[in-house]
């Protein structure tokens, strides 16, 4: 299991160094913004990015992510960054796609609409093995729906919403530090994994601003691009190592690869072939599903012995704590388990406290989305219960509440 | 250098020296033949060759279509993307990566109809690319559907009964836009197309070639214009240089002269230019150059995969 560290627990910062907007002119050691500070989550976001080694954004605007590009279409030109606004989010997706195989980290953000627009091309960037990271600040949907409110509706489309079979690394923040952390995360599983990682923040988390302590440079963790290095000659893009990754190379030094969308070998030839498809797809898929144990990043808080565990994500995991507050008030024995990595769903975890608990209970801000995913992990060996919300805002915990005491019955 | 003293005295019986430049593990292609585009692809190579640019720093970005399949027959880096896509995709290989030489080959329905806004946007801000826009006057691949390019009267699938649509002057539209490298030759005038291809590539900017091409098997059967020979003989009669022509004057009508030649050729400041001069006039010292992309050689961890696997 990966374990996020917070930042601010490791460095035991406690001063407050200034209100967001010094900070974005003053950084401390190079490009890293270290030190303590008052940020939103979208700023904490384009902080991340910039720890991570980003250094190229391709974006389009929209509400309520348009402040992490806003916040690096800032810093990248003090700091070698280089950010492109393009004319749409399928060109800000295609961009992004090409610049990773250009040799840069790369990044874009969007919400819900821009995350519609870009889904043909993330579907390229799976089949290419592209490493990149879409940020989604999630809005209330569907269509144009709440633009500046919060909602958690497009979990679903996070891991369905391109066309084929596939699988795609997607992290969920619950607080701006986590916003800072997990981008960084993100960049890493997708180097590793060789696939665009989905960041799912929410407007909520976006738009609240936080202490976000952020560390010395040398002290985060920032995993390299798995080069290959053997002779350009003998370079086949899709031939996996052991974990199923095949390495990466940059275009510009000779490999002279074909990379397509088009179902393809080794080589990256198409081959338009049941055969090809089968291992093409099955690759694809295997290379996370098979790894999904050390993708799993969950932060469980007295789950052990409990009658109802709430499983929750993103702003709303912060609104079920009062809920479980007041339910353990209640006497209730009740858990908290915060899932940080949504995609894989970590179907495993659920299943085992499926068999331990009397009931899973549910908040997220839509109708039913990871619930699904908790109801079928579960397998009927427990009770499940959804809290659902239209979106607009946060859930009142006593909703929350009323479905742990129904649980707990 | 003339294009054809390259291949006198440097080939063998066995050994075609454009192989060199060729996955040769794909052949034969899927084209049609007398489909102009073996053409275009023999033009490139020519071109490629003369222009003495490294052939590492080329890099090929391809779209979807008949057109769309040369980047997979092109052994330089290169990318078959998704249908309309291509110019975008290459424009954040060109921004990472500025030292690379991006090339785009894709058919008129991809660069025009699905693929327009990008055109567009990248012809304004004058992204430094070498666009090759094949015009066959139909989505060919998919079986002959109507596009953009269909010229009024013409038959296709979609217009079974005569298409009425005003179709893109090309040239028009990417000058309209700031191109400043447009150019149209057709299939038949390969010494010409090599050239413009080269100068293209060299020009520092948005440089776009549109080439008329044969489509014999989907387009011109559907309109009885016969093979792609034929066409080749349509093209001799009925094409006209008009180096510097008015670009407004250059649309298409079904089956009548076609006007061909270098259009446009100016010097503008390109995109990274227009973005460099303007952080240094309004940063000063405090502007950093983009930093470039990850370099592989300077990865001291090379394949190691994750610490804490």
């Amino acid at each position: 299991m990966l374990e996020v560290r917070s930042a601010r627990e490791e460095t035991g910062h406690d001063e407050v160094t200034g209100s967001r907007g010094d900070e974005v002119s003053k950084p401390k050691r190079g490009p890293v913004l270290t030190g303590a500070h008052y940020l939103d989550g979208d700023h904490a976001c384009a902080e991340g990015a910039i720890a991570a080694g980003c250094r190229f954004i391709a974006g389009y605007p929209i509400t309520p992510s348009t402040e992490v590009a806003e916040r690096l279409a800032e810093r990248f030109p003090k700091i070698g960054g280089t950010f492109i606004q393009m004319e749409d989010e399928l060109a800000s997706i295609a961009a992004v796609l090409g610049a990773a195989w250009g040799g840069a980290r790369a990044m874009t953000v969007t919400s819900g609409p821009g995350f519609s627009l870009m889904q043909e091309n993330i579907g390229l960037g799976v089949m290419t093995e592209t490493p990149c990271v879409v940020v989604n600040v999630q809005r209330g949907g569907p269509s144009t729906g709440l633009p500046t409110l919060t909602g958690q509706q497009d979990m679903m489309q996070a891991r369905w919403g391109s066309h084929g079979d596939y699988e795609i690394i997607a992290l969920s923040p619950s607080s701006p530090q986590e916003c800072f952390d997990l981008t960084v995360t993100c960049f890493n599983l997708s180097e590793k994994y060789r696939v665009p990682v989905m960041f799912m923040m929410d407007e909520c988390v976006g738009h609240m601003t936080e202490k976000v302590v952020i560390p010395d440079a040398d002290t985060i963790d920032v995993w390299p691009r798995r080069w290959y290095r053997g002779p350009k000659d003998k370079y086949r893009p899709y031939a996996p190592d052991k974990d199923g990754v095949p390495p990466m190379v940059r275009a510009g030094d000779d490999h002279r690869f074909h990379i397509t969308g088009l179902t393809h070998d080794e080589r990256g030839y198409p081959i338009i072939t049941a055969e090809c498809q089968h291992l093409c797809v099955s690759r694809l898929v295997d290379k996370i599903r098979n790894n999904a144990d050390d993708l799993m990043i969950i932060k469980e808080e007295q789950v052990k012995g409990a009658d109802v565990v709430v499983v929750a994500y993103g702003i709303s995991a912060r609104v079920a704590t009062k809920a479980v507050t007041d339910a353990r008030k209640k006497g209730i024995k009740v858990g908290l388990l915060r899932l940080i990595t949504v995609w894989p769903f970590p179907e495993k975890r659920i299943r085992e406290l499926a068999g331990a608990v009397k009931c899973l209970v549910m908040p997220e801000i839509n109708m039913g989305q990871m619930y699904r995913e908790m109801e079928r992990a579960a397998g009927g060996k427990c009770k499940t219960l959804l809290v659902p919300h239209c979106g607009g805002w946060v859930h009142d915990p006593d909703d929350i509440l009323k479905a742990i005491v129904e649980g707990a019955k | 250098m003339n294009p054809n003293q390259l291949i006198v005295g440097r080939g063998t019986a066995e050994h075609h020296p454009m192989e060199d430049f060729l996955r040769m593990d794909r052949m034969p292609h899927i084209w049609c033949s007398t489909c102009g585009l073996g053409t275009c692809l023999t033009a490139f190579i020519a071109a490629v060759e003369e222009s003495t640019i490294p052939r590492e720093d080329i890099v090929v970005v391809s779209g979807i279509g008949c057109t769309g399949r040369a980047a997979g027959y092109l052994k330089f880096d290169s990318f078959h993307t998704t249908h309309g896509r291509a110019i975008p995709y290459a424009t954040g290989l060109k921004v990472a990566n500025p030292r690379l030489k991006v090339c785009l080959i894709s058919g008129d329905g991809d660069l025009v109809s699905i693929g327009g806004n990008h055109l567009i946007h990248a012809a304004r801000r004058n992204m430094d690319l070498t666009v090759i826009c094949v015009n066959n006057f139909n989505y060919a691949m998919t079986g002959g559907q109507a596009a953009p390019t269909t010229p009024q009267g013409a038959l296709a699938t979609t217009t079974p009964y005569g298409a009425f649509e005003r179709p893109f002057n090309i040239p028009f539209l990417v000058d309209s836009c700031g191109a400043t490298y447009v150019a149209r030759w057709t299939a038949l005038h390969v010494r010409q197309l090599t050239i413009a291809i080269k100068e293209a590539m060299l020009h520092r900017g948005f440089s776009f070639i549109e080439v008329i091409s044969p489509c014999p098997t989907v387009y011109a059967r559907r309109n009885r214009l016969g093979s792609g020979l034929d066409l080749m003989k349509f093209y001799h009669d009925h094409s006209i240089t008009k180096n510097f022509a008015s670009t407004r004057e250059c649309d298409i009508k079904f089956q009548q002269d076609i006007i061909v030649g270098k259009f446009v050729q100016r010097d503008e400041p390109t995109y990274l230019d227009s973005m460099e001069a303007q952080m240094k006039k309004t940063l000063g010292a405090k502007f950093v150059p983009y930093v470039g992309p990850m370099d592989p050689s300077a990865d001291s961890e090379g394949t190691k995969s994750n610490a804490r696997s």
